[in-house]
């Protein structure tokens, strides 16, 4: 199933002979979103960021915010942020998205904008991308063609994991600190203020095709509950890791099949991302690949991430060097987290090196619970959940290693082929003097 | 039942410097976790308030140096 094409190249030229130029969506009046709205809604569209929230929701709640600003404030403008930041290390679905359909996601900026009656838009990713420079040359192309009505610009924020977050992308652009914002509500107080839309790109890309065909063709496949296509990135120890796409409800067990197969027997998935949620191997391939069928078989459908870990790899050797990396990856605003996360990390360090006993696991789990709720951002629950669904479903890892023993012999320190990958840079959350625009 | 108050007391976690001082002020509203950072009945950032704590909840924002506490009160939904 391709409707995005992942598999493709596209220059503008190739871009508009296989979809043909934006159609005139309209544009928002007033308290009145633009008409395509009614179609997004139609269409079911849920943000392919993570958060799987109803995308028309979320535009309409841009426009009322913005609506309900006075005539004259200088904060009433909508802002439009396209999100390309991908900051979970496992997930690639959004830089294939760009490197292969720069045009459609840009479309889908444009026909966001008018939609809510945006005077900015962006799109942004990481700084050290390999893609900024083809962003440039496809925003150049469209700036000579002249399509865009609003001009859209490059921001390329800090590579950092919190830095993606939709509040801190708002903060980001407006302010220059890539920091979550608490209480975080974007569509009504984002950037510098203004009601800002943040939406993932893949999001966009299928707007743009939605806003050719309609919500009725967008909803032909796909689960009901979150219709359409999705990017899927899948890695661990499978024949061919890659991004595939496919209609929502896909069985787990034929995406595996898309991308060459298991090459172990399988122990556990990681889903979701890092801040998902593992499950146990155990009939999980039969599963419905749906925000709603993966949460009820106990997953986190989250960024569409699907790592299959076997029986070659030790699961709590991964999620310790998973772990390290995100406790430092905290934004450094909220104690929980700061002095949480690396109390975690070091007991989960402890657990994964075999010199754990009871009573550390107690404080482990103690400390699983005391993290939760208690963040200015999900930064501090998502790490507790991959922490305490790994000690949950590599439960018999975890009696051996308080026996001193591991069923996957020595620790890999993440240096073969399918471990879960960690970055090694960590660059500045507060970045003021750098910003790539004015 | 229709005319009380629900009364609120919450966190804003991105403020709070885990100084200690709220607990000071209503040890049996406030505890510390184990890097001193305050723990909210419930566990999470938002607690609703009993009348008889209401008090307590009332000292400890003001003891809080940084102005991270707050209280919010509502109308209860009247039980019809």
């Amino acid at each position: 199933m391709s409707r995005l094409g992942i598999q493709s190249r596209s220059s503008l030229a190739m871009h508009l002979t296989e979809h043909g130029p934006l159609p005139d969506v309209g544009r928002r009046h007033g308290s009145r979103p633009g008409p395509l709205v009614d179609e997004v809604e139609r269409a079911g569209l849920r943000g392919r960021g993570g958060g799987w929230f109803p995308t028309a929701v979320k535009l309409r709640a841009v426009v009322d915010s913005s609506a309900q600003r006075g005539r004259l404030s200088p904060q009433r403008r909508p802002v439009v942020i396209a999100n390309g930041m991908e900051g979970e290390p496992a997930s690639v679905k959004d830089a294939v998205l760009l490197a292969s359909s720069p045009h459609l996601v840009l479309d889908g900026i444009s026909a966001a904008a008018a939609t809510v009656g945006a005077t900015d838009a962006f799109l942004a990713i990481h700084r050290d991308s390999p893609l900024v420079p083809a962003l440039i040359a496809a925003l150049d192309e469209r700036a000579e063609a002249g399509i865009d009505d609003l001009p859209i610009r490059l921001v390329t924020p800090p590579a950092r994991y919190v830095a993606s977050e939709e509040s801190a992308l708002a903060h980001w652009v407006g302010e220059g600190l890539a920091t979550p914002v608490y209480p975080d509500r974007p569509y009504q107080r984002g950037s510098d203020g203004r009601p800002t839309l943040v939406q993932n790109v893949e999001t966009l890309a299928h707007l743009a095709l939605i806003a050719r065909r309609g919500g009725a063709w967008f909803a032909e496949v796909g689960s009901p509950s979150a219709p359409g296509t999705t990017l899927v990135t899948v890695g661990g120890c499978v024949g061919a890791p890659g991004v595939v796409e496919v209609p929502t409800g896909t069985p787990v067990g034929e995406i595996l099949a898309l991308c060459g197969g298991t090459t172990q027997a399988v122990r556990g998935y990681l889903t979701g991302g890092y801040g998902g949620g593992w499950v146990a191997a155990d009939g999980f391939d039969a599963v419905a690949w749906d925000p709603d069928s993966v949460r009820v078989a106990r997953g986190v459908f989250g960024a569409s991430l699907l790592y299959p870990v076997g029986i070659q790899q030790c699961p709590l050797d991964e999620i310790d060097r998973v772990t390290t990396w995100m406790a430092g990856e905290s934004a450094g605003q909220c104690g929980p987290c700061v002095f949480g996360l690396p109390s975690v990390s070091d007991d989960v360090h402890q657990l994964a090196a075999g010199s754990a006993g009871d009573e550390d696991m107690e404080r482990l789990n103690r400390r699983l619970g005391l993290i939760v709720n208690r963040g200015g951002c999900k930064h501090p629950d998502g790490t507790a959940r991959f922490v305490a669904t790994g000690l949950s479903v590599f439960a018999d890892e975890v009696a051996l290693h308080l026996e001193r023993r591991c069923s996957a012999g020595v620790r890999s320190h993440g240096d073969h082929a399918t471990a879960l990958p960690v970055p090694t840079a960590r660059l500045a959350l507060v970045d003021v003097g750098s910003r790539d625009f004015e | 039942m229709s005319s009380e108050k629900i009364v609120t007391l919450a966190l804003n976690p991105t403020l709070c410097d885990g100084r200690g001082l709220c607990r000071d002020a209503a040890p049996q509203l406030i505890d510390l976790d184990e890097w001193g950072y305050p723990l909210l009945p419930g566990g999470g950032l938002r607690a609703v308030i009993a009348p008889a704590d209401v008090r307590a909840a009332e000292d400890a924002t003001h003891a809080c140096p940084v102005l991270a506490l707050h209280m919010e009160r509502s109308k209860a939904e009247s039980a019809t």
